[in-house]
């Protein structure tokens, strides 16, 4: 009964859908404010009926009902709870409705947030997100029904990929599809203002916060898988430039390139073009993504499942989505004409250079993705792009934009002089050019790649005090402190994000230039040293999961003698599905990981072992954080907290006057 | 041309190829083993560990090895066709128990039937490392001078059987 309600409720959801699709757009297109007033009802009728089905769907997860064939696919009777409720988006059909129930929060929020916008664009906005929904909700209820039932029920389920049985399941997808569906906010933003015609500054100054928000979750997604990826798949890898590790982060490249052409738009009129096509550009690859994964065009670890039907689908939606919006571009954006001139030495013409490389650099992630297809398409052969290609390509392209990063937010807007900047910036130079080549000498091993990571790292920084300095001199206030104080919390989001991306450099660099690996054979009470690490292998021990059994290593390490640590690296059998998982075990610290995995039994009880030290490999992800945090900062400003509250003519007006004689 | 029609022309192209690319396999990877000879081996037989099972028995015959294990559903999936193949008596299919245990493997072939003369243990898979297999079930086509003419990834369905697997049997008999 549950699931049927479930399916109904999506069935109901997509009746809503078209209704919200149509009738605010073309409400808006007339001037009929009866019919643009039907928007955000629907859009909220929507979020509830498809909250419903989430819920329905995790009823029958937790209930155990293998009568649901997606239930009984993906999860088992002794499957913990916790990982059960993360199995609806363990596959396919499941992580659609993910999927679909993200992008109708967003458009709940929208409708929350969104009362100081001109009621037809608010219209046109939730009209196009109803659109893509439309998209989605036919998707399930045609091919990928998540409540399709299996009769007779399965006495127990197939469980879920033993791969995924992680806390980084339960969070990671949705913090990356956060981070993906909210860039529709952003799209149906730029859309709806090629609709009406209206691309102005205020259009990018109500897309800023919205795009902010949803780079910050997939910044924070990304960085998630990347970290799983670390310790789940035993070999101390943090990125692989897997098909689906790339369509995570082309939109992230776009994404970012987003935010900061938004912050030209918005302060000075200018790159609206660029703006909305990036905009545009930011939610296709969010689209091409999924497109990607369920397809099956391309191996990957990550591919669900794959249906030629369900890839067919997709690719005309696609099509349609993604054809459309930018067929709709070059209709109207010829008109839209060029913001106020600038000169190439200027705040925005570096922020349009960095905007040019992470674009350049989103283009050769994703022919290097594609490429394979391609061949294959022509019949000229398969070949799979790895690593190399990726990490030719994306140093080059990055490098620059990294040194631009610190010049910029000193620049001034218009037109900049060289010998100015360069007389701001020669401390900030020197200090980087000095540091960098002296640190990996000192630290006894120089090579010209760790130069330059070090160098773009303390560069960033270097630069970012440069600039914090001549700010603080600009604001009013007696005490450092209250300067500190009155400097706007966006400026403080960007010095911070732009500070993650050196904290993240730093990280690849010291991991590149000094990790230690080594793969022994060890017989118990062994030890193996590893840089001034002693790992003693003591044997290893049957233990019994919920679900699983698994062989438990122990491992004491030591540093001068001391005991620093114990480490169980796991090696677990899952039996329903008959698969074998490494856990590695891992001891982390500012400065550098103790990672153990256990390899395969050797005869006496001897194991194949592989130990990896890896200097500062946390800040990788330390980094991406203290990104996201930026981004926070930046949305928690004041200017938006002001827009916000001036919301307030959601409660009609007669009470409204009547609060105010109040107060 | 108009530079705004730019990215759509673009993005037109990648939806052609991405088109085309839904009908075609990634995972079907040509095999370089393809028309050299099958590499050697003598693993003990299932049923019969005193004696070995090896290629140089069946030189002079047509005949396909087939890469199974008691714990691989694909091999479940591919087994009727198997059983088929074998009844109809066109082409001998030989067996390599990968990676299994012997008394499963023996529990399993009783249930679901045994299409097999022979079959080979290769409970370390080093045959597996040999002839490249990347997981079971696999099927090799081996002609009569023991050079491999055809491989197959994944399970046997009865279309590749009927359109691939036995007029290559046909045209390798003549030969």
């Amino acid at each position: 009964m549950i699931p049927e309600i479930g399916h109904f409720a999506l069935i109901l959801a997509l009746c809503v859908a078209v209704v919200q699709g149509i009738l605010p757009i073309y409400g808006a297109a007339v001037g009929n404010s009866a019919l643009m007033a039907v928007a955000k009802p629907a859009a909220r009728g929507q979020f509830l009926l498809v909250l419903t089905a989430f819920c329905c769907l995790g009823y029958a997860f937790a209930e155990k009902d293998f009568s649901v064939l997606y239930v009984a696919a993906t999860s088992n009777s002794q499957l913990p709870l916790h990982y059960r409720l993360a199995a609806i988006w363990g596959a396919h059909e499941g992580s659609l409705l993910l999927w679909t129930f993200i992008l109708t929060v967003w458009m709940f929020a929208v409708t929350l947030f969104s009362a100081h916008l001109p009621e037809a664009t608010r219209s046109r906005i939730l009209g196009v997100m109803g659109l893509v929904s439309v998209g989605f909700l036919l998707f399930m209820l045609t091919v990928s029904n998540p409540f399709e039932r299996l009769i007779p029920a399965a006495p127990d389920g197939r469980d879920l990929n033993p791969l995924l049985q992680d806390p980084g399941m339960v969070i990671h997808p949705p913090m990356l599809y956060m981070g993906y569906v909210g860039f529709s906010v952003a799209f149906a933003f730029a859309i709806a203002a090629l609709l009406g015609g209206n691309l102005d500054a205020a259009w990018a100054r109500w897309s800023r916060p919205w795009t902010t928000v949803a780079w910050c979750f997939l910044t924070v997604g990304i960085a998630m898988g990347s970290g799983w990826a670390y310790y789940e798949l035993g070999w101390g890898g943090w990125w692989f430039w897997d098909p689906v590790e790339n369509a995570s982060f082309m939109p992230w490249l776009a994404g970012t390139a987003l935010v900061h052409s938004l912050a030209v738009t918005d302060k000075r009129g200018g790159f609206k073009v660029w703006t909305v096509l990036l905009a545009i550009m930011a939610f296709s690859l969010s689209l091409l993504g999924t497109f990607l994964v369920r397809s099956g065009v391309l191996t990957s670890v990550h591919a669900f499942a794959t249906d030629p039907k369900r890839g067919l689908f997709i690719l005309v939606f696609l099509a349609i989505v993604i054809g459309g919006s930018l067929a709709l571009y070059a209709w109207r954006a010829p008109r839209v004409g060029l913001g106020g001139s600038f000169a190439m030495l200027s705040r925005e013409g570096m922020l349009l250079a960095n905007n040019v490389l992470l674009v350049a650099a989103m283009g050769s992630v994703l022919l290097g993705t594609l490429y394979p297809l391609f061949l294959d398409a022509l019949d000229l052969g398969k070949i799979s792009v790895g690593p190399p290609y990726f990490d030719s390509v994306f140093v080059p392209l990055m490098a620059p934009a990294v040194f631009l990063m610190g010049i910029g937010p000193l620049a001034q807007w218009k037109k900049a002089s060289l010998p100015d900047l360069a007389k701001r910036l020669r401390w900030a130079f020197g200090v980087s050019v000095v540091t960098a080549l002296a640190l990996p000498v000192v630290m006894g091993n120089w090579a010209p790649l760790l130069s330059l990571g070090l160098l773009l790292a303390i560069w960033i920084v270097t630069t970012a005090i440069v600039t914090l300095r001549e700010r603080l001199a600009h604001v009013n206030g007696d005490t450092l402190l209250e300067r500190l104080a009155s400097v706007p919390r966006s400026y403080w989001g960007m010095v911070v994000a732009h500070c993650g991306i050196a904290v993240f450099i730093v990280g690849v660099t010291m991991v590149k230039g000094f990790e230690t690996e080594k793969d022994v054979r060890m017989n118990v009470g062994e030890t193996a040293t590893i840089g001034d690490y002693t790992f003693r292998f003591d044997g290893a021990q049957d233990v019994v999961g919920p679900n699983y059994t698994a062989a438990r290593g122990i491992f004491h390490v030591s540093r001068d003698g001391h005991e620093t640590t114990v480490l169980y690296p796991e090696k677990r059998r899952y039996p329903v599905q008959n698969q074998v998982m490494t856990e590695a075990a891992i001891d982390p610290g500012l400065l550098r990981d103790l990672y153990v995995s256990l390899g395969e039994p050797l005869d006496d009880g001897a194991w194949s072992v592989r130990l990896y030290h890896k200097p500062f490999v946390d800040w990788i992800w330390g980094g991406c954080f203290i990104m996201a945090l930026g981004g926070v900062l930046a949305v928690s400003d004041r200017r938006y907290r002001i827009a916000w509250r001036r919301q307030e003519p959601a409660v009609p007006a007669s009470t409204r006057t009547a609060g105010r004689k109040v107060a | 041309m108009n530079r705004f029609l730019l990215p759509l022309s673009i993005f037109i192209v990648v939806v052609v190829f991405l088109g085309v690319g839904l009908r075609l396999n990634p995972r079907e990877i040509p095999s370089p083993l393809v028309g050299k000879a099958a590499p050697d081996f003598s693993q003990p037989q299932l049923y019969d560990p005193a004696n070995v099972f090896s290629p140089a028995d069946l030189k002079g015959k047509v005949w396909l090895l087939n890469f199974w294990a008691s714990w691989c559903s694909g091999c479940r999936t591919e087994h009727p066709v198997l059983m088929e193949l074998a009844k109809s008596g066109e082409v001998p299919i030989y067996g390599m128990d990968y990676k299994d245990q012997r008394d499963e493997a023996m529990t399993w072939l009783r249930r679901w039937g045994n299409p097999y003369p022979v079959v080979g243990v290769d409970d370390a898979g080093r045959v597996g490392i040999n002839y490249g297999v990347y997981g079971v079930p696999e099927t090799y086509v081996i002609d009569k001078q023991g050079v491999i003419r055809y491989k197959q990834i994944g399970p046997l369905d009865p279309d590749t059987v009927a359109e691939k697997i036995l007029p290559l049997v046909k045209q390798l008999e003549s030969q």
